[in-house]
């Protein structure tokens, strides 16, 4: 391991490394961040919940969005799966159907950059714990 | 595929000796076994502070929160949560108020009015990887210190901050570290960190260097650049393995970094810090006592002045924190001194860490803001008084504070209110007492402590100390008169008056606020020879009742004094000189024959 | 100097910048009491722990009491010493001390001189309200030290002399809390440890935790047995002291008043150990003659400096500290050792008793003296020079069992053939005595010229580390130095080892002043006075001797003619020296 050299290097330092920790750093304080809830019961991944999880993380750590992508359970849209919900801070969640990834990308483009809903928003009918 | 779970995994002492290295284990087991390794990883961290629940894991990023794992539940928590995301709802917390499992840590009471800043690490990063603490922000401070201010200005920062030595008597660190810079400039100094923590159930101090020995370890070398030290030294009990390990571990890297040791981050500084063990005695927790022991001498305090400012360690000037105090420097030096003197009271700033403990719902580690209430702490952080009981009273400052009761509930708690109240804020235990607490055995388990760690130098706390255990296990014992108490108070308070050190001074607290707040008890104890809290057990007194005895020889068989005497079918008599109170007949007797008195 | 003013008990008072309480208090006339606080002021014996809290009192704007000897004088300072709550207090701490203590002052050997019974009889203490358990220890004897450490207060005054005047380390606070006690290492005995019999933890002992191993008993027994002879040897620093026990003032020299005490004793003989002194001064004198005169004439294996080795406390020292530089110090034995050779052998024959039926006491102002006696090689068949050594102390005890008045006691003489002396001998009772002796022979033989003027300022006084250069014309510029307490002696052997010692003669003691403050002299309870008076006493004495060089002592001069031939003789080496061993301690913590 190489020595530290200087403040310049070590605050280099601190930034590279908080990427690893921002998923840490950020369910801390999750209220404040927007919410990405990939439904993952057996359904979900039967109908790609996998991909479309994949695809929204590498996405939002590209685009550096301040977003935190979880899986949860089965969220009872069977019908529609792979189900995403996204939570704005401040906003109801939004619940999305059949979220492909194309549908993520379209997701991340209005919704969560712009805050436009799209086609596809299933009716809440559950509170996540 | 980038990983996107973190398990954290509590590391403390207290998770570990409940099977937390056996979860680690499995949990790595089955992520392999699912191929999960790129997907989700393992993070041993320190203490989450919820001991009571332990051992702790905690699913990131949905910050699910499981309690009282067991080995076994890893293949649980991975097939179902990691890998379908569905939470093991039987590991989750149940909020004793509502009955209803909490998924998210930030959602649970116990949490919820907690402040962590001495804490921020613990239960959040990995302590033995250096890498994490620099992401958040560990030794940045120094580096800011060390490049952009000089030390006048930092302890200028400290000062502002109106930081307050969080090992007991609460002196103000800036002004600590300021005697120490201006006290024979030039010459070899040392910064000593004070890891001696003896209080019967504290352990703030461990969970901080187990959680977040980095932390520590820059605070003293800002303490060193401050003060014109390049030499600090832990003093720290043998008992504390893990926190050695860590400190050990964390030492290391930070000389591999060049974060300690020549040069500090080109700035020329320099600054080494080396581990001295302690064998456990609660005096050396006294800095003059601390520093005799590291010098290898006996663990015994010396008259102030000379301060360790002036004369220290090897007879150089040093300058002595607790770990929490340390703990709180890089922070202020970070976020502003503006910043920190905004949380806590007018003279008390910023936070302080709690063991809590006893007959609490939350056993556990708790940081909180000073001026919140005991019963914020008690009922919310706490969970309240465990199995619905009556809540008694509660000890802060360990053996040296005093019980607090119901009417002080209410108190913001800082350093000045406490000793207002007849106790102290002390290193930070905090024992909650319940009805079914004897008060007068209570001050004699705190003043037994006290006799056993006492020095043996000065008279009062030598001798003194073990009159007044005499006194009170006679009171206890049923043979107490109104003298005794009259000798308990007096003896108390010349104990108090002419002491030695922090140790023997204080020694008498637990006798005096036991005495203000419950005089009616230890009457009680003296002319009644009653103890209402059924706890001194020679106060018990056994009695058959002959109506109700058949004369079945049960207990006289089960009794193993033989003290009961009687012939089949007639009743049978206990001798009350034999008797020594175990309560085996009792629980033999099935007519319900045998009564307390 | 900064004064500072401050008020005590009402009245102002000004003292200089960093002075006690206890100091300020004692320059008005107030006496605060003390226990563990002992200072011998000027004499490098001090103890400040400010442990015992006997001496607390109220300070306006104090949370609690302050020790007063400890804690300094700050301006405008209200200080009270009498308020209710300060004498309550102290009064409670003496009765704590108390309540731990045996209490048994009658049988105790301190009775009379121990400090805490005068502090209980001045605070009037009737009742002791504290009962309950009372430490227990048993009785360690030793050769010379009885320990009871029951009675111990933990005042750490004999910790500070063992540790840090001595360097030694023997004893200490061991345990903590209410068992903590000043004991050995592992409860050792004290003569498997590093003491070196000083004693001087019982000269500062304000109890009867430590005492001296009491002979008395026995010497009645031999002075009434009919089949024995009786004879006794009393140390120059003995005559100076003694008086102190029957009240007479501190330096008093009472030389005759002893003779005629030992006599009325019933003894035998009654000699004079400044007889041995001026021996001791021809074989050591001889001995340091030739080593210089070897290593002046370029000698790289003769051991320079010569050291004395009178003192046994000394000899003790170096043979558990440094035996591997036991070649340094003068092969002579003490003067207490060559009295006993000259004694049961010379002296045996010449009165026609043989040695085991010849009982030889001495009276020194010194309990090391008594492991001395116990030494294998000062020993005939078994038979010891010495049978046992007494102190100053137990002569006074002596003297008042056989009911004697020792202040209207008329003088007597010592008896001849071993009882004359010089003024060079009596000077052996002090610090640099041995040293000045020494010169006043040696100068004399090496230049073959009457010395001028007699007295050697130069290695006199009371610092406990002195240097001198003392030129001897035509032979060199000699370098002395002069040292008591063993951290002292300790800075010459470190020299000695580095290579770099710059001197060719050292005296060293291991008491305060010599052997004037011997740890066998009556206790001076830390008051300097008595030993500064006794200093004094001991050159008045050297003053008023008609001879004040061993070599002109006539009975030192017919001894040779008659039986030793001349000094460092073959039979002055049988008899008069002696070899040292290696008694380090080796520690071993299996055991």
């Amino acid at each position: 391991m190489d020595k530290i050299k200087n403040l310049a290097e070590l605050r280099k330092m601190r930034e590279g490394m908080q990427g690893k920790m921002s998923m840490r750093e950020n369910s801390n304080s999750s209220e404040a961040i927007i919410q990405i809830k990939v439904g993952m019961a057996t359904s979900g991944i039967a109908s790609g919940a996998k991909e479309t999880m994949n695809y929204l993380i590498t996405e939002i750590d590209k685009r550096q969005i301040k977003a935190l992508v979880m899986q949860v359970g089965d969220m009872g849209y069977c019908h529609a799966e792979p189900t995403v919900e996204v939570t704005i801070p401040g906003k109801d969640p939004v619940v999305f159907g059949n979220v492909n990834i194309a549908r993520a990308q379209e997701i991340i483009d209005k919704y969560i950059v712009n805050g436009e809903l799209i086609e596809g928003i299933l009716p809440a009918n559950y509170r996540s714990i | 595929m980038a990983i996107k779970m973190h398990i954290l995994v509590c590391g403390g002492t207290g998770c570990t000796a409940s099977g937390s290295k056996e979860i680690i284990e499995e949990l790595n087991k089955e992520l392999t076994a699912h191929d999960l390794n790129d997907f989700a990883k393992v993070v041993v961290t320190g203490c989450f502070g919820f001991c009571e629940r332990g051992p702790i894991v905690k699913i990131i990023p949905d910050n699910t929160f499981y309690t009282r794992v067991k080995p076994e539940d890893a293949k649980e928590i991975i097939e179902e949560h990691i890998i379908k995301g569905r939470k093991v709802q039987r590991l989750l917390y149940v909020a004793p108020d509502t009955n209803q499992s909490v998924s998210d840590s930030k959602h649970m009471e116990f949490y919820k009015k907690q402040v962590r800043i001495a804490l921020r690490n613990c239960g959040f990063i990995d302590p033995e990887n250096i890498d994490e603490s620099i992401a958040r922000d560990g030794y940045a401070a120094l580096g800011k210190c060390l490049t952009e201010m000089t030390p006048e200005q930092v302890i200028d920062e400290i000062k502002k901050s109106g930081l307050r030595g969080r090992g007991g008597a609460g002196f103000p660190t800036g002004l600590k570290w300021e005697i120490a810079s201006k006290s024979r400039v030039g010459e070899q100094k040392y910064v000593v960190c004070n890891a001696d923590e003896g209080d019967p159930g504290a352990f703030m101090d461990r969970s901080l260097l187990e959680g977040d020995p980095h932390s520590i370890l820059e605070a003293m070398a800002i303490c060193g650049y401050c003060i014109g030290a390049n030499h600090g030294l832990i003093y720290i009990r043998a008992e504390y393995p893990l926190a050695i390990h860590r400190l050990q571990v964390a030492i290391e890297q930070a000389e591999q970094y060049g974060l300690l040791g020549k040069d500090i981050l080109g700035t020329g500084f320099d600054f080494t810090i080396e581990l001295r063990y302690g064998a456990g005695a609660f005096v050396c927790g006294e800095e003059t006592a601390l520093i005799h022991s590291m010098e290898g001498k006996r663990g015994e305090p010396t008259f102030k002045p000379p301060f360790p400012a002036q004369s220290g360690y090897l007879e150089k000037p040093t300058n002595v924190n607790n770990v929490e105090t340390y703990a709180n420097i890089p922070v202020i030096i970070n976020k502003g001194a503006d910043w920190f003197n905004k949380i806590g009271t007018e003279k008390s700033k910023g936070t302080k860490v709690f063991a809590l403990a006893g007959k609490i719902n939350n056993v556990g580690l708790i940081e909180v803001p000073m001026g919140i209430t005991l019963r914020e702490i008690i009922y919310e952080i706490g969970g309240g008084i465990k199995g619905g009981k009556k809540f008694k009273a509660v000890q802060t400052g360990g053996p040296s504070g005093g019980c607090l009761t119901e009417k002080h509930l209410d108190t913001p708690i800082d350093y000045d209110s406490l000793v207002a109240a007849g106790s102290m804020m002390g290193s930070g235990g905090m024992i909650v007492m319940d009805e079914d607490d004897c008060m007068v055995a209570i001050a004699k388990f705190y003043l037994g402590f006290t006799v056993d760690e006492s020095c043996g130098k000065c008279t009062p706390c030598r001798v003194g100390n073990k009159r007044l255990l005499e006194i009170l296990t006679k009171i206890t014992e049923g043979k107490g008169t109104m003298q005794d108490l009259e000798e308990l108070k007096n003896l108390s308070n010349v104990i108090k008056d002419t002491a030695l050190c922090g140790l023997g001074q204080t020694s008498p607290n637990p006798v005096l606020s036991t005495i203000n707040n419950f005089w009616d008890e230890y009457v009680e104890h003296v002319t009644e020879k009653k103890c209402r809290a059924g706890q001194c057990k020679a106060l018990k007194k056994y009695v058959i009742d002959p109506d109700k005895c058949k004369g079945c020889t049960a207990c006289a068989r089960a009794c193993p004094v033989s003290a009961i005497t009687g012939t089949v079918k007639n009743p049978h008599v206990i001798d009350q000189d034999k008797c020594i109170k175990c309560g085996t007949c009792y629980e033999k007797c099935k007519f319900g024959a045998i009564s307390i008195k | 100097m900064d004064t500072i003013k401050l008020t005590i008990d009402n009245r102002t008072v000004e003292v200089p910048k960093g002075t006690t309480i206890l100091k300020a208090a004692a320059q008005m006339g107030i006496k605060i009491p003390t226990l563990c606080n002992f200072e011998l002021e000027g004499l490098a014996l001090k103890n400040h722990p400010g442990g015992c809290r006997v001496c607390v009192v109220e300070v306006a704007g104090r949370r609690n009491l302050a020790p007063a000897c400890i804690t300094e004088c700050m301006p405008d300072m209200v200080v009270k010493t009498n308020s209710l709550r300060a004498v309550n207090a102290r009064r409670t701490v003496l009765e704590l001390m108390l309540s731990d203590h045996p209490n048994d002052c009658l049988q105790c050997p301190k009775s009379g001189k121990c400090e805490l019974q005068a502090l209980a009889a001045d605070m009037g203490i009737r009742d002791i309200p504290y009962k309950g358990e009372q430490s227990h220890y048993p009785i360690t004897l030793s050769p010379s030290i009885v320990r009871d450490e029951s009675k111990c207060i933990m005042c750490r005054r004999c910790e500070a002399v063992c540790h840090e005047y001595q360097t030694v380390g023997a004893i200490g606070a061991v345990d903590r809390g209410f068992p903590a006690v000043v004991s050995t290492a592992f409860g050792e005995d004290l003569i498997d440890t590093n003491c070196i019999f000083c004693g001087q933890c019982i000269a500062v002992c304000p109890v009867g935790a430590l005492s001296e191993v009491d002979h008395t008993a026995r010497i009645l027994r031999d002075i009434a047995n009919p089949d024995v002879k009786t004879c006794v040897q009393v140390a120059p620093a003995v005559r100076v002291a003694l008086g102190e026990e029957f009240g007479m003032p501190a330096g008093s020299i009472v030389t005759g008043k002893i003779a005629a005490a030992l006599k009325a004793i019933g003894f035998d003989y009654v000699f004079d150990t400044d007889w041995s002194a001026d021996l001791t001064i021809m074989e050591e004198g001889t001995e340091f003659i030739q080593r210089i005169k070897a290593y002046l004439a370029g000698d790289k294996n003769v051991k320079i400096p010569l050291m004395t080795s009178c003192c046994p406390a000394w000899v003790n020292f170096y043979e558990k500290f440094y035996p591997e530089l036991r070649e340094y110090p003068s092969t002579a034995k003490s003067p207490q050792g060559m009295f006993g050779a000259t004694v049961k052998s010379y002296f045996a024959e010449k009165i026609g008793v043989a040695r085991e039926n010849l009982v030889s006491v001495s009276v020194m102002p010194c309990v090391a003296k008594k492991y001395e006696c116990e030494r294998e090689e000062l020993k005939v068949n078994g038979n010891p020079d010495v049978d046992y050594s007494i102190t100053t102390r137990e002569l006074a005890r002596l003297i008042k069992i056989c009911n004697i008045d020792f202040t209207t006691l008329p003088e007597a003489k010592f008896d001849s053939p071993l009882g004359e002396s010089t003024g060079a001998a009596v000077i052996f009772g002090v610090t640099g005595g041995v040293m000045e002796a020494a010169l006043r022979t040696a100068v004399e033989v090496l230049t073959g010229k009457t010395l001028p003027k007699i007295d050697f300022e130069e290695v006199r006084g009371l610092e406990g580390l002195r240097e001198a250069t003392v030129s001897v014309p035509g032979v060199a510029d000699v370098k002395v130095a002069v040292a008591y307490g063993m951290k002292n002696a300790r800075v010459i052997m470190e020299q000695i080892k580095a290579g770099n010692c710059p001197y060719h003669f050292v005296e060293v003691m291991a008491c305060p002043g010599g052997c004037i403050d011997g740890a066998g002299q009556p206790y001076h309870h830390g008051d300097a006075s008595i030993v500064k008076a006794r200093y004094a006493a001991i050159y008045k004495a050297d003053r008023e001797m008609p001879l004040r060089k061993s070599h002109e002592n006539p009975e030192i001069i017919s001894i040779y003619k008659e039986f030793y031939g001349e000094p460092c003789s073959e039979k002055s080496h049988h008899l008069l020296h002696t070899h040292y061993f290696d008694k380090k301690i080796k520690f071993d913590i299996e055991k």
